[in-house]
């Protein structure tokens, strides 16, 4: 039982899942850690072409579980880090052709071989979440600073307590820095303090990662990217270093406040 | 007539207090798992089953959720009524 295995879910869709698992798990691999992304989104594979992948596909999670392949068939190495793997989705089936413990077997087949188990949630509180879920050790889930992302976070994060998991690590991604001056967007204060859980990260908004997706180049990959450089202090955190909060807004108290809030939180 | 125009933006709250306001309310009846018309009807039936053995000032009756991180208490203060039979002088 080596690796660590770390979900990424959300609630709402489109909050920014899979550019958070494709990003941490290239950023991990840079760390050189060894690291397998699974696209648990059984019928809209995705995390493929985020990671510009999409053209080797030859087996997928659902052939491994149906043991039409050996799970390693269906393993994909990535073309930039030789450590970094991908287990993608099937596309032509759904969420229910795989089970909970389906998952927690295919974890526990590859623990032994690697650093981290990164697993793509789909969004919903269904069975495609259960199966996601279901062999994690550490739960993440992604939000943005609006109304319905807050909510729907609020809601996994209740399931999630009421599995007895530990408790999740929250991104905020989309970040809008002058939307928060504006008074026109929740500040990361005020998120934590409605979700009153940890915080592991916040991404900005950031056009590059648009750019880079264009281009199936996840966004660490380019180093003058603020977004990128919010996944590599995430991955950071990871595996224990401590990073300093990003400066995401000019305001050289705020960070200082945000930091004290969540210091004061854990206590 | 610029202080006036200042005063009414001043007073006009920003977008994301009302957001935060809204999703403080909406969670709460979320991770309750009830509306507040529910609330309400919780707080009808209370007032009647004490009734039943204390006299209380129905209408003072106050029923709270109390949050502590993403625990939820729920809180009611129930004033009673200074006892008939001890209030005979
Ligand atoms: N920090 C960000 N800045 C700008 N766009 C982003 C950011 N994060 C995600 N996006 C975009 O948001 C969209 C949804 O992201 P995705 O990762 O597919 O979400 P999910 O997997 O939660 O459905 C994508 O078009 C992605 O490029
Ligand atoms: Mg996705």
């Amino acid at each position: 039982m080596k690796a660590q295995v770390i979900t990424i879910t959300s609630g709402k869709g489109g909050v920014g899942k899979t550019t958070a698992t494709a990003n941490i798990g290239v950023a991990l691999a840079a760390l050189g850690k060894s690291v397998v992304c699974m696209d648990a989104d059984i019928g809209l594979r995705n995390l493929d072409v985020v990671m510009g992948l999409e053209n080797r596909i030859v087996y997928d999670l659902v052939d491994a579980i149906e043991k039409r392949c050996r799970l390693r068939q269906a393993m994909i190495r990535d073309k930039r880090y030789n450590t970094l793997f991908l287990i993608p989705a099937a596309q032509t089936r759904d969420k229910n052709a795989i089970s909970p413990s389906d998952m927690i077997r295919v974890c526990d087949e590859i623990r032994p071989e690697f650093d981290f188990i990164l697993i793509d949630s789909p969004a919903g509180i269904e069975r495609g979440f259960r199966n996601a879920i279901a062999p994690a050790d550490m739960i993440i889930v992604v939000t943005n600073p609006e109304v319905s992302a807050v909510r729907d976070a609020d809601r996994i994060i209740g399931l999630i307590e009421a599995e007895e998991k530990d408790p999740v690590r929250l991104i905020i991604n989309r970040f809008n820095p002058s939307l928060v001056k504006r008074g026109d967007m929740l500040t990361s204060e005020d998120v934590l303090e409605l979700l009153a859980v940890d915080l592991i990260g916040i991404v900005p908004e950031d056009e590059s990662v648009l750019v880079s997706t264009n281009h199936g180049q996840p966004v660490v990959l380019n180093h003058n990217s603020l977004a990128g450089k919010a996944f590599e202090n995430i991955s950071q955190r990871l595996i224990g270093e401590e990073v300093p909060w990003m400066n995401l807004d000019g305001k050289s108290d705020f960070f200082g406040r945000l930091s004290r809030l969540i210091r004061s939180g854990r206590s | 007539m610029s202080t006036i125009f200042e005063r009414l933006l001043l007073r006009e709250k920003k977008s994301a207090t009302t957001a935060k306001e809204r999703l403080k309310l909406v969670l709460v009846h979320d991770r309750m798992d009830l509306t507040s018309s529910a609330l309400d009807s919780l707080k009808d039936e209370l007032i009647a089953v004490i009734s039943k053995y204390v006299s209380i000032d129905t209408d003072a009756v106050e029923i709270n959720v109390n949050q502590e991180g993403r625990e939820q208490t729920l809180i009611a203060i129930i004033p009673l009524q200074a006892s008939r039979k001890r209030g005979v002088r």
